[in-house]
């Protein structure tokens, strides 16, 4: 039941988790065509760092702060302008989702550049474990139209294995970000208030166990969220982990078939809650 | 004039205008339909049985080889040979090349030595007779290029060779032909052939001040098409068709036009025999049907169906070494569907120029909904006008097709039609021109990386060793390549190819005029047309890859002992094509500005007008295989990228980075079109099939908003995804995708991509 590789983190390692404050940012990567990391077409950043150390971190090579690149949120954004044309709009409009690592990881230069997408018009997504503190959360809150928020595990101890973190902290934050966005949606009605997803991977043995669909189940059922995205566990990213050097505890775990995932789909399906999948 | 109950009114129209001008009538009457695809009617059972017959024969050729029969009895003219049909009785359009579906034919007067080549590489033996009468008494194209190609001194190397055979200038029409030209096959429904005859026969009695060389030109044409008129109805006649006099319903708009196209692929065997844009014109037809209930939708599906089965049945005699170059058995029969109307002048981009009304119809729908009634097929190369004006119900149904049968591409209207107004087609796969009234030479392509080596070898062949032309000095800076050095003496060169091309091309177009004349074809336009010579540039990221390397990275030769740099050491990092970096893109753009002002300096057959493609087919694995090792890193024998595609494993920011660099390619410049393959795995284009086709509809309206020109969607299913990673040629820029992941793929070897990719999709999910 217990994964038999929690480890605890080393001090190198834990610098490394701590959030950095800066006006300036450290970018990974960008991905241009992004059509799976929210709505439409839009231009993924990955922001290096994380406060997390999940073990099947698909992005492991953007988490110690070693190879990035520097800009300022004034030249991001110009870089995300050049896309415009391609974002579209109606019911599918596109925008920017800031991915990684964890845009979380650095509060302010997110908060800056959040801020001028918004003033230039562009959709704003961010894909986060939420791991942060409330203030942060109020910061960024009014410049997110969208928030994809992981669901990792509800066993905190579990959870701490998986991610090197407790699951209390971004429980309560999903719960707070869930009440804000009620409370934004009364006031200024649905078209102003910002839009919640999860996502949650399906990692044989961890997350599709009865107990942790159970718990799922009824955490969904007190927040209030448009829909919940299904990932299936895969194993794409651990050549990052061998080329880094690191030991993936995960070796020899398969990825879920779809018939397992798709069980999974109509049980949340059942519940009444709207589920995405890449079919 | 008929009188069978026709609505009078298409007469009165054509009875009224003094000049042939299907453009106006289609304006006049069409009716723009701004519905969705619910209208659409399954084949019925005479389209099963049609198709499947067809698809039966298709399946035959393709386990015989590639090809069914042939004919090496009869040489093929408009009425060398009877009539034949796939299925007589359930057929509504009826009519095919020779006498049994898919046998292929002899067309004679574009060279018969390579037919003679080709039917023995195949297995045949040509009629004797035929050999000795195209040997002895007739000079054919081929004959008439290789004389003028003979001992002229500008044309061979220094070793004495023809300049042919260097691989710089390749898929030249000398010896077959020359196709890039869209008869307005239209006219033979609207006016009937008398018409056209009469039209004809009235300019032999016209006054000139003085018979010069166009004016003997244009009698000498004049009389060859008035017999090809006659011979169009002659042939019409063995099927049972008057097509003397107009159609009069849309089932005889279908078959006159498409007979007036059959006449095209019975005299000729060009590598782009194309449709031009007929989807308005019929839906003319078929809107005035629906209302007097002469035709059920269902039946009119079936007239369309049926056509469509005539144009995938198309088939040219070709020798292996053709298909070597253009693999797949294309046609290119591209039929171009939608786009608007234009208000204001065109010929020169301006703002002036603006769009007017939607001609999307709901024949354009019909058009697009073979590709589910019949299946999804490359022939007859749908082209769908795209323009920031259209209705969303036909970007998202032409997108949803597309998505799901990889047989569509997309072209920019609203960059197009400001040069072309609303009456034009698309020849082959991006050469655009006004129906009827322009006409294409077509010049294949020239391989600008090996020009770009002959600047660093003294003008020596990369591999042989031999001296191509003489005169290039040895680079001062051999040691580490010089940027201005290289790419001063690069554009030198390069003006000394654009000479060579032009002349060569004036000679090839100047003996087909005269010996391979298209007669049928050329009836069909007007009169006097206006000309475009229409060269091609092979390679272009290599080059602009290259350059860039020599000046922000240092590259480093690798001479053999002859002294030719036979591959090359790159020390740092270059922008590379494909990555929307304004270092390396804008020097695609000044390179192809370059090349067509070298090009426009050399004047062009009967003054033609030269424009320029960036456009490859599949021949850019031959290009890549006759080509060394360039600046860039690319290894000697590596294929190029298609087209104006960047080189593959090149791009490290995605695909949009990759469209944008493609859209600043300067369509201003590139006249005859640039080409971009995108290829995509379903899943990457979004999580259901329904944001798949919205996400499509959002990337070509960026895509064209940015100013692209032209994209061929292609979305690879499991079974070519291993195609794909095997010849990344073949698909570049694949992009492959799940949730959340950073794909760095160029950081990965070949075989580390192989197997993540492998593992998408034995994993069954992305």
């Amino acid at each position: 039941m217990h994964p038999k590789f929690c480890k605890v983190l080393s001090p190198s390692e834990l610098k490394k988790v701590k959030p950095v404050n800066k006006s300036t940012g450290m970018i990974h990567s960008f991905e241009t065509f992004g059509a799976l990391d929210g709505p439409g077409i839009r231009f993924v950043v990955f922001f290096e760092g994380c406060p997390l150390r999940c073990v099947y971190c698909h992005n492991r090579d953007m988490l110690d702060l070693k190879d990035y690149m520097t800009m300022t949120a004034h030249e991001l954004l110009d870089k995300v302008l050049d896309y415009k044309p391609y974002f579209g709009a109606g019911g599918l409009k596109g925008g920017v989702t800031i991915s990684g690592g964890d845009p979380i990881f650095q509060p302010q230069f997110l908060f800056e550049f959040l801020k001028l997408c918004k003033k230039a018009g562009i959709h704003t997504t961010i894909d986060t474990s939420l791991f942060t503190n409330r203030q942060t959360i109020d910061s960024i809150f009014p410049y997110v139209d969208l928030f994809m928020v992981s669901l990792k595990h509800f066993d905190s101890k579990i959870h701490r294995c998986l991610t090197g973190v407790p699951n209390e902290g971004i429980l309560n934050n999903i719960k707070y970000l869930s009440g804000k966005i009620e409370k934004a949606g009364a006031a200024g009605g649905a078209a102003n208030r910002p839009k919640l997803w999860f996502r949650y991977v399906v990692l044989p043995g961890y997350t599709d166990t009865k107990e942790n669909l159970k718990a799922l189940v009824k955490f969904l059922r007190g927040v209030v969220f448009e829909q919940i995205e299904l990932l299936p566990y895969h194993t794409f990213g651990v050549y990052k982990w061998k080329k880094l050097g690191l030991p993936y505890v995960l070796e020899g775990v398969k990825p879920p078939s779809m018939a397992v995932v798709r069980k999974i789909k109509k049980m949340l399906e059942r519940e009444k809650f709207k589920v995405l999948l890449n079919e | 004039m008929r009188s069978d109950g026709l609505c009078c009114s298409f007469l009165n129209i054509f009875n009224m205008q003094k000049e042939i001008n299907v453009r106006d009538f289609i304006l006049r009457n069409y009716t723009p339909y701004n519905g969705d695809e619910t209208f659409l009617a399954p084949p019925t059972k005479k389209t099963k049985k049609v198709w499947g017959k067809a698809r039966k024969l298709i399946q035959k050729e393709f386990k015989n080889g590639g090809l069914l029969g042939v004919d090496t009895k009869k040489v093929s003219t408009i009425t060398s040979h009877g009539p034949g049909y796939i299925s007589k009785r359930h057929e509504s359009i009826v009519g095919i090349q020779a006498e049994k579906p898919l046998v292929r034919t002899i067309k004679a007067n574009g060279g018969i030595r390579l037919v003679k080549s080709a039917l023995e590489e195949l297995g045949y033996k040509i009629s004797p007779e035929i050999y000795d009468i195209y040997t002895k008494y007739v000079t054919t194209h081929n004959d008439a290029v290789f004389d003028m190609y003979k001992n002229w001194d500008d044309f061979k190397t220094p070793a004495g060779k023809l300049f042919r055979s260097e691989d710089i200038i390749t898929g030249l029409p000398d010896n077959y032909s020359r196709g890039r030209i869209i008869g307005d096959y239209r006219r033979v429904a609207l006016y009937g052939v008398d018409r056209l005859i009469s039209e004809r026969k009235a300019l032999e009695n016209l006054k000139y001040d003085y018979m010069n060389d166009e004016h003997m030109r244009s009698r000498t044409f004049l009389h060859k098409q008035i017999r090809a008129l006659e011979d169009m109805k002659k042939m019409a006649a063995s099927y049972g068709f008057d097509i003397s006099k107009p159609a009069t319903d849309v089932r005889e708009a279908i078959q006159w036009l498409y007979l007036g196209y059959l006449a095209a692929v019975k005299e000729q065997d060009g590598a782009a025999m194309s449709m031009g844009r007929i989807d308005a014109f019929i839906d003319i037809y078929a809107e005035k049907d629906l209302k007097r209930g002469r035709y059920t939708e269902a039946e009119i599906q079936q007239f369309i169906d049926d056509f469509v089965v005539k144009l995938r049945i198309v088939r040219h005699l070709r020798h292996p070494e053709y298909n070597a170059l253009f693999a797949g058995d294309p046609t290119w029969v591209t039929c171009v569907l939608g786009g608007m109307t234009a208000v204001g002048p065109i010929g020169k981009p301006s703002k002036a120029c603006k769009p007017g009304k939607s001609m999307v119809t709901k024949t354009s729908f019909r058009m697009l909904h073979t590709l589910e009634n019949l299946g999804p097929a490359p022939e007859p190369n749908l082209t769908v006008l795209w323009a920031e004006g259209l209705s969303s119900n036909f970007k998202k149904y032409a997108s949803r097709m597309a998505v799901n049968s990889s047989s569509l591409q997309f072209e920019n209207d609203d960059l197009m039609r400001p040069y072309h107004g609303d009456d034009y087609g698309i020849a082959c796969c991006v050469s655009a021109m006004t129906i009827g009234k322009q006409m294409q030479l077509f010049g294949a392509r020239s391989n600008l990386p090996k020009v770009l080596l002959l600047a660093i070898n003294e003008g020596r062949n990369e591999f042989t060793g031999e001296k191509v032309l003489d005169g290039v000095k040895p680079l001062k800076n051999r040691k580490v390549l010089d940027y201005k050095e290289v790419s001063g003496r690069f554009f030198e060169l390069m003006d000394w190819l654009a000479k060579k091309y032009v002349e060569t091309m004036n000679v090839i177009h100047f003996c087909h005029d005269n010996y391979h004349y298209e007669n049928s074809q050329m009836a069909l336009h007007d009169p006097e047309v206006h000309r475009f010579m229409a060269f091609g540039l092979a390679g272009m990221s290599i080059v602009v890859d290259s350059l860039s390397a020599i000046k922000y990275a240092k590259v480093s030769p690798v001479y053999d002992r002859r002294g030719i740099a036979v591959d090359y050491k790159i020390k740092g990092s270059y922008p590379a094509f494909g990555n929307n970096d304004d270092r390396v893109d804008s020097m695609a753009v000044d390179l192809c500005k370059k090349f067509i002002q070298c090009l426009k300096k050399y004047p062009a057959y009967r003054g033609a007008e030269h424009t320029l493609s960036l456009l490859t087919i599949t021949a850019n694995v031959v290009y890549g295989n006759h080509t060394g090792a360039t600046p860039d890193g690319r290894k000697a024998h590596e294929p190029f990228a298609p087209g104006a595609n960047p080189m593959h494993n090149r791009d490290k920011n995605g695909a949009l980075a990759s469209l944008n660099s493609m859209a600043k390619l300067p369509y201003r410049y590139c006249r005859d079109g640039i080409s971009n393959t995108f290829s995509i795995t379903p899943h990457t284009l979004g999580k259901t099939s329904e944001t798949r086709a919205e996400n499509l509809v959002s990337m070509l309206n960026g895509y064209f908003n940015k100013g692209g020109h032209h994209i061929n969607v292609n979305v690879i299913d499991r079974e070519v995804l291993e195609d794909a990673m095997a010849k990344p040629w073949k698909y570049p820029q694949l992009t492959i995708r799940v949730s959340g992941y950073a794909v760095n793929f160029i950081k990965l070897t070949p075989e580390q991509q192989k197997e993540v990719i492998s593992r998408t999709f034995h994993k069954k999910f992305y």
